[in-house]
């Protein structure tokens, strides 16, 4: 599928998607039968409660009180200062409880799961964040937890399997496939269809079956009504730019949501180029994939001529996904948002440089956002503004850095 | 009338139950393929649905994900499925092929171009696990244009009102999904089962196969008391796996289990 030209879509009037979760031709509900009545269901529960003042009253409350928000905007002045062009300012996801914007997400699921009467939670996770963030709040609630992550991925992040078996989840091991965070998502599929009558799915990004692409953006869009309100109190007016990390994309659809309308906000969404575009070993769909149906939605695929999956690499394991979120498919076919590549190097350059200039070390998954905001920084002028978003901490990233760097802790 | 048709209901009409193999096609290797749908025929198999493997098969169990993992080791594409389809109807123009997958590698390759070349190669139905009816629309007119029989799946969970879209939908047989859960699982509920199954039959003459935890004579012959048709996928898979070695004794071993399903089939059927 592709477009001869650009679709039209009008952003004042931006009401994706449909009732079918739809955003053009991509999202939907691409499940075996046996999902569609629960999903169904879910999708009449959030609707009700999205709209209920008392469930939208606890959730600001948990907000505030459980994961501190609302997050900072800081201004980097001294990293500013280096890069010589725009304003810096960086979102601060990293100060959430739990060290990532993952959080913003579990509490509301977690609060529908209450609602809905399922006690049982599950999810995937890549590099451990969401399934950290999952495991909190299903402690927090006293609701069972399984979280189920790659076995590839278990090594990687051994830190993250502590946390959340501290918390009292039970991690369970992937290894089908490529035993990491693609399949991850298929065997926690595979256990909400078995366990679906006490089994609530907290779907840790904007991708999988409607309507999850669109409830977990609700949930996430937090950040950008924040930093909406935080810039134009500083600045009194808007960016000129927004830049986010694109693994699933739900961080980036948080940013860029409240900002859709507001035509001279640019938008980027970096991906993760791993070793280069050119390697084949990246996990930059939409740079380099094409659209096709995986884990219940349409949407950009890295994939081989047959329509297999094809492991992706890159050295963020949470960026390390074949697909992404569907409305980030339209948002690039319309053109709305530009989505381009950093590859292992580049971000990893951004992680040394915002830890040495500001004193926060930021997740690897965040460095791309912070590699591809430096150089648009530069091209910019000293009177216009961008806002990053620092999606996580990069407290747990510090061996992977290490050991590239041939220091074992 | 459709080779499925003509199947379906001349069993129906001789009082008789189908017999519904499942296997990964080119698992474990791609020449094995052919002779063992041959094989399966000789041993009373009614209708073969040959499985395309995918590399993200989320609504299959272990046993059946192992098997699209060995047919993608040597890179067993939708091309090569529909060629070895063409291959089996060189000798058996009359046992109808199910095609059973998911839909990312029927993207790739155009719903137009896949609908037109599978029905020369000669498969009579598509069952595609992760496309309920709301998405099949353009896929399945391109199917039926061809010829083919769009298959859908009614699912415990699916309420009277899904199960009679669906029935609106589907083509050839429906097929009932006996349980909460991924192919392969067990501890199936005949009672709740056949319940199910009346709904449907108040929404659809079409025939009835089930499928999802039926792995020997005992749960066939239940399956079949209620329905026309019982899909065995992973008891079957299970056994090309235990002589993957070998594969005169794949198509012995298969063989061998499917004769003893055949008696308790008609059983039920009598």
């Amino acid at each position: 599928m592709s477009f001869e030209q650009k679709p039209d879509q009008n952003w004042k009037q931006y009401q994706l998607p449909d009732t079918r979760g739809h955003f053009g031709p991509y999202g939907g509900r691409f499940v075996a039968e046996t999902l569609m009545e629960p999903l169904l269901e879910l999708t009449a529960a959030y609707e009700k409660y999205r709209r209920d003042p008392q469930f939208q009253q606890e959730l600001d409350l948990d907000l505030a009180h459980y994961v501190g928000r609302p997050s900072p905007l800081y201004f980097a002045e001294r990293w500013t200062r280096e890069l010589g062009g725009a304003r810096v300012y960086l979102k601060r996801e990293d100060l959430n409880h739990t060290g990532a914007h993952k959080v913003n997400n579990t509490v509301g699921q977690a609060l529908l799961a209450k609602r809905m009467g399922k006690t049982r939670i599950i999810a995937e996770t890549g590099a451990g964040q969401h399934g950290v963030a999952s495991a909190t709040v299903a402690a927090r609630l006293g609701l069972e937890c399984v979280v189920y992550m790659g076995s590839e991925d278990i090594k990687r992040q051994a830190i993250n399997v502590y946390r959340m078996r501290l918390l009292g989840a039970t991690v369970v091991p992937v290894t089908s496939g490529s035993r990491t965070l693609k399949d991850a998502l298929n065997e926690a599929m595979r256990d909400w269809v078995t366990n679906i009558d006490n089994t609530f799915y907290i779907i840790g990004t904007v991708a999988g079956p409607h309507p999850y692409p669109a409830m977990v953006r609700d949930f996430q869009a937090i950040i950008g009504r924040e930093a909406r309100a935080q810039i134009m109190e500083r600045e009194q007016r808007l960016p000129d730019a927004l830049v986010a990390c694109v693994g699933g994309g739900s961080n980036a659809i948080g940013l860029f949501y409240p900002f859709l309308a507001d035509a001279a906000v640019a938008m980027y969404g970096v991906e993760a180029a791993g070793h280069g575009l050119a390697s084949g070993q990246h996990a930059a769909t939409l740079c380099a994939g094409r659209p096709g149906v995986l884990h219940g939605n349409r949407t950009y695929l890295i994939e081989d001529d047959n329509g297999q999956i094809i492991e992706t690499h890159s050295v963020s394991a949470g960026l390390d996904y074949p697909g992404v979120g569907p409305e980030h498919a339209w948002l690039k076919d319309t053109g709305r948002v530009s989505y381009v590549p950093i590859d292992d190097n580049e971000a990893l350059q951004a992680f040394h440089d915002l830890t040495r200039m500001e004193g926060i070390i930021p997740a690897l998954e965040s460095s791309h956002a912070l590699a591809y905001g430096a150089k648009l920084a530069r091209q910019l002028r000293q009177d216009q503004i961008i806002i990053i978003n620092l999606s996580g901490r990069g407290d747990k990233d510090i061996h992977t850095v290490a050991a590239r760097e041939g220091i074992t802790i | 009338m459709t080779r499925l048709q003509t199947c379906l209901t001349g069993l129906r009409a001789a009082g008789k139950k189908a017999l519904i193999p499942y296997v990964t096609a080119g698992d474990p290797g791609k020449e094995v393929t052919v002779p063992l749908m041959h094989a399966m025929v000789e041993a009373g198999a009614a209708v073969i649905e040959l499985g395309v493997p995918f590399s993200d098969p989320m609504a299959d169990g272990p046993v059946i994900q192992r098997a699209a993992e060995r047919a993608l080791v040597h890179g067993t594409s939708l091309r090569d499925v529909l060629a070895m389809v063409g291959e089996f109807r060189q000798k058996n123009q009359s046992t109808p092929v199910i095609l059973m997958g998911y839909l990312n590698p029927v993207e790739v390759m155009g719903y137009e171009r896949f609908a037109r070349e599978a029905a020369a190669a000669g498969v009579d139905g598509v069952l595609t696990v992760d496309m309920p009816p709301e998405e099949a629309g353009d896929l399945a007119a391109q199917l039926e244009r061809q010829g083919i029989a769009p298959v859908f799946l009614v699912a415990p969970t699916s309420p009277p009102a899904r199960v009679q879209a669906i029935c609106a939908h589907a083509r050839g047989f429906v097929y009932y999904v006996s349980m909460k859960g991924v192919t392969g699982a067990s501890h199936l509920d005949f009672a709740a089962v056949a319940q199910k199954i009346s709904i449907i039959r108040q929404h659809t003459d079409l025939p009835v196969g089930i499928g999802f935890g039926i792995k020997d004579a005992d749960s066939a012959a239940q399956a079949a008391a209620c329905a026309d048709a019982v899909v065995v996928g992973s008891a079957v898979v299970q056994r090309v796996e235990d002589n993957r070695d070998d594969t005169g004794r794949i198509l012995a071993a298969v063989s061998a289990f499917l004769r003893t399903l055949v008696p308790a089939l008609q059983r039920a059927a009598g």
